[in-house]
């Protein structure tokens, strides 16, 4: 297979004109006999169905949530980025292009990062026109801060809910084209499967979460825009309904899914608790830029803390261990996550965690009241301490958080070429869904500037090439025997999962694999771990389909149902991440292999072998997938080892 | 800590339903109420019973879609915070704890505790958002919007449309929700334009929808997990009042 990236010819900074000039446009007053589907309406879809929408286009728009403007992006709190330098302090385009090109580790394409970068530009724009409250200075203009590590402040930001109110803003705009009868939106459903014929993508299997109703769409193209994998670790800081199902039952379909094993761990979350934890809640990194990360410098100290005969403010500031200013000067508090996360876990295998677990390491904000005042920190970080308190039921102003790493987000998704489209025509993949700008890292307060990216800026272009070229005729009835097919295979499955009878749940099975997944193919990975992972899932996976029980009907809303589909395909996927991690024999950005490491225990990167994208395919149930590879060209940046200290 | 539970279970929306007792005997005070409720449906699970049936998908008080009715309270005893926000550790050993559905002729019930909340989305389609396609904005810093404006609008804008409002509302009033909107647009220069039109066609559509009449009591505003304020109601009747008396629609 010849994974064409399609990036335009010609100087970086001229690619994206170039190429948009090259396009195909249709005709306005054809548009509308195009029909597009639009899978996921979080950041990416929300803002791809509005967009394309008002270009004249006929939508069709789903989503798992009772309404759209509760998808997942909802929960993003710490802020988007944009090279406005309207602070003045040297930031650019291209500075922004440098930095997430660096911050992923030279895993991601030059063309794409550099396209997003200057596009972050309009995205701002865009989201104020529409009402978005982001923060001002007392003048009036626009406010920004500096965000994980960034050297300027490029950040824009709405209190700690800058997700909730860019998606808000999307959903508005979604909402204004439902009500002109632009976009039908179809909330409550869930896509359970893709239909190819003829090497297109043509349409959707979906279930009526309420009725159970299976029933096919049909369309001229699909985006999915269906987010992250996090929860196949079970525990993660997304949303419980995140689930890879779109993409993987795609992706088993045809389309190649790329650097599966490249996850982000973000070092600031609420510890676990206990057995019952159900998911783990976000610690914005913007905490890192005031809050000083330490443990205790000794074994002993460590072990009385946990177990509650010494309390954090009574250690000295000799016997504190700051562990990330003392290892990385630089950078200190604010090193990328990748290597605050493995640093945290560092310090915990040493014996020095704390909290019951041993699994914590302290955010300590004394200092910066001590030097701000109280109010200063309260402004700028009022709602999370009060989120901490309502969790750990400790107040951050007076004890120290405790923070523990989780993961947060997936670099890997499915492949794209610069068009966003997948290796099947007609299937494009937006958002986190895709696998596509941030290479093995991803710098904070960049998702969402992808998210919005693609869908306002970069698919309504290029899907237009697309549709042009097969013409509005170029389009599958759902009577046809693609679709009957696809949706008895859907039956099919529902009806599998029905009909066992035997023991566990869904959520213990998925509990399981989320800790095979943590343990070996986490924070750091080894060949011998990742081995046995792989015979650990594939037992898992047996034990899934022989001794699993779901309760209820198919004709009706039934959750646990939901949930054992997911899981069905998360077990699948967490497979193919230990094949990536474990064929990826260098570390690179949130993929740490322990075999190699630098003298100082830091990530050793093999650009000569491994400066590719891994893409995998699938080839039949429980048969090996088959990895193909798009090399990397890099004509504009440097590839250096990163340092932070 | 054990748990009295009382459950409303009804199998869909043609059925009748009621409430069912459950017991729970070891639950921590750490759990979050929503994991009280998953201990519950993995007992539930391994009898062969099925589980309650509940919206949630945050867990962290952000999307909105949590939505218990806890002894008589919506979101439960703790204020300023979603279900999904409620720990155990606000109750008692040995407490008897009611579960109900929002009650609302907006909100028919689904399934157990989960209910159809689409007539918030259809308030908002009817004019909840600013007419600006993609592409065709100006840089963001052609408006000076200054910083306490823009707080305005950010304290309405963070309304997670959950309706715990209209649950706790004895008129079953969505007032307190369509004012977060207007207001949080109305005192935006980009929401001016549309101020008026807006509010009429949301009011409107808030009726068409069946939501009761607002009599100012209160409640919504107390029950708010986001603590969105009256006042934004009292400035929803200035714009609707406005509309009403400049109106060519009417
Ligand atoms: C707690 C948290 C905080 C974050 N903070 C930041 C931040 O400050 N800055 C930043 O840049 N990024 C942040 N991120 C990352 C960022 O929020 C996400 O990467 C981004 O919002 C993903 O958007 P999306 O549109 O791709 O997907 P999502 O918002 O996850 O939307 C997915 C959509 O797909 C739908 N869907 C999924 N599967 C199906 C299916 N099978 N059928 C039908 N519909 C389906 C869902 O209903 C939903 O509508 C954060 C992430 C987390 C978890
Ligand atoms: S106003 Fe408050 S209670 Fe009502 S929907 Fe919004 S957040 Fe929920
Ligand atoms: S589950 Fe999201 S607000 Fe409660």
């Amino acid at each position: 297979m010849n994974l064409e990236s399609k990036i335009p010819e010609g100087p970086l900074a001229e690619k994206w004109a170039r190429h948009k000039f090259g396009l195909k446009l249709v005709n306005p007053a054809n548009k509308r006999k195009y029909e597009v589907i639009v899978v996921g309406t979080g950041l990416a879809g929300a803002s791809a169905a509005a967009s394309l929408a008002e270009l004249g286009y006929t939508v069709k728009a789903f989503c798992f949530q009772d309404s759209p403007r509760r998808a997942h992006s909802i929960a993003a709190q710490g802020g988007i980025n944009a090279a406005k330098n309207y602070q003045n302090d040297g930031d650019s385009v291209f500075r922004l292009f440098y930095d997430t090109i660096k911050g992923g580790d030279y895993r991601a394409r030059e063309g794409n990062v550099y396209r997003l970068a200057e596009v972050s530009v309009n995205i701002i724009d865009q989201c104020v026109a529409q009402g978005v409250p982001f923060a001002r200075e007392y003048g009036g203009l626009l406010a920004n801060r500096s965000f994980g590590g960034a050297q300027v402040s490029r950040t824009f930001y709405a209190r700690g809910q800058t997700g909730q109110q860019l998606l808000l803003g999307a959903y508005s705009a979604l909402s204004r084209q439902i009500a002109n009868g632009k976009v039908k939106m179809f909330p409550r459903t869930e896509m359970l499967d893709l239909v190819v014929e003829g090497g297109k993508a043509r349409g959707i299997i979906t279930r009526n979460l309420v009725t159970g109703k299976i029933e096919s769409h049909s369309a001229h193209a699909v985006l999915l825009c269906t987010g992250g994998y996090g929860n196949v670790f079970y525990l993660s800081t997304n949303a419980m309904g995140s689930n890879v199902t779109a993409a993987w039952r795609a992706h088993k379909k045809g389309a190649l899914m790329a650097n599966p094993c490249f996850t982000q761990i973000h070092p600031t979350c609420i510890p676990v608790k206990g057995k019952y934890q159900s998911k783990l809640t976000l610690m914005s990194e913007s905490l890192r830029n005031d809050g000083r990360v330490w443990a205790p410098k000794t074994k002993e100290d460590a072990e009385k803390i946990r177990k509650g005969e010494l309390k954090p403010t009574d250690l000295k500031e000799e016997d504190r261990d700051y562990f990330l200013e003392r290892r990385y000067p630089a950078f200190g508090n604010l090193v990328p996550r990748d290597v605050a996360s493995r640093n945290a876990k560092y310090v915990c295998d040493e014996g020095r965690g704390v909290a019951a677990t041993g699994l914590a390491v302290y955010l300590d904000f004394a200092d910066a009241i001590k030097r701000d005042g109280r109010t200063t920190i309260e402004a700028k970080y009022g709602n999370l301490f009060e989120m901490y308190e309502k969790i750990v039921d400790d107040n951050p102003y007076e004890t120290p958080m405790m923070i523990y790493p989780a993961v947060h987000y997936t670099m890997g998704g499915l492949w794209v070429d610069y068009n966003l489209m997948t290796t099947i025509p007609g299937l494009y993949a937006l958002g986190e869904a895709n696998f596509s700008d941030h290479g093995a890292n991803r710098l904070g307060a960049s998702a969402l500037m992808q998210g919005l990216a693609d869908g306002y800026f970069v698919v309504p272009y290029t899907l237009g090439d697309y549709l042009a070229t097969i013409g509005h005729a170029d389009k599958l009835p759902v009577e046809a025997p693609a679709f009957k097919a696809a949706e008895a295979e859907v039956k099919h499955m529902v009806d599998r999962l029905l009909s066992a009878k035997g023991e566990r749940t869904p959520e213990e099975i998925h509990r399981e694999l989320g800790h095979i997944m943590w343990d070996y193919c986490g924070m750091s990975r080894s060949a011998e771990g990742l081995k046995k992972a792989k015979g650990m899932i594939q037992d898992l996976k047996k034990e899934f389909w022989t001794n699993m029980r779901v309760v209820g009907d198919a004709e009706e809303m039934n959750q646990a149902l939901e949930q054992a589909g997911r899981v069905a395909d998360f077990i699948e996927l967490g497979e193919l991440m230990v094949d990536d991690a474990l064929a990826r024999e260098e570390s690179c950005g949130g993929h740490f292999r322990e075999e190699y490491q630098t003298e100082d225990g830091e990530a050793l990167r093999d650009d000569a072998n491994f400066a590719y994208v891994a893409a995998w395919e699938y080839k039949g149930d429980n048969q090996p997938e088959v990895l193909h590879k798009e090399e990397l060209v890099f004509e504009n940046v440097k590839l250096t080892q990163r340092s932070y200290k | 800590m054990k748990i009295n539970l009382k459950v409303w279970r009804q199998k869909n929306g043609n059925a009748a339903g009621k409430l069912v007792d459950y017991k729970l005997d070891n639950i921590s005070p750490d759990m979050s109420f929503l994991e009280m409720f998953d201990v519950l449906n993995d007992e539930l699970m391994h009898k062969g019973e099925e589980p309650v049936a509940f919206d949630h998908d945050c867990r962290e008080g952000i999307c909105g879609m949590c939505s218990m009715y806890i002894n008589g309270r919506a979101h439960g005893p703790q204020t300023g915070a979603t279900t999904c926000q409620l720990h155990m550790r606000s109750f008692a050993d040995g407490d008897t704890i009611i579960v109900e559905p929002w009650r609302a002729r907006a909100f028919p019930v689904i399934k157990d505790l989960m209910v159809d909340r689409s007539a918030f989305d259809r308030v908002v389609q009817s004019g909840g958002y600013v007419s600006v396609n993609t592409g065709s904005a100006r840089d963001a810093n052609e408006t000076l919007i200054p910083r306490t404006i823009a707080d305005e609008a950010m304290d309405a804008a963070q309304c997670i449309g959950c309706g715990a409002c209209v649950a706790a509302c004895k008129n079953a009033s969505a007032m307190l929700f369509v004012a977060a909107k207007v207001s949080h647009l109305a005192v935006l220069p980009q929401g001016q334009a549309e101020a008026s039109i807006r509010a009429e066609r949301m009011v409107a559509q808030m009726d068409a929808e069946g939501f009761g009449a607002c009599s100012f009591t209160g409640a919504c505003s107390v029950e708010c997990p986001k603590s969105i304020s009256l006042d934004h109601i009292a400035r929803l009747n200035r714009e609707y009042l406005g509309a009403k008396i400049t109106s060519e629609a009417v």
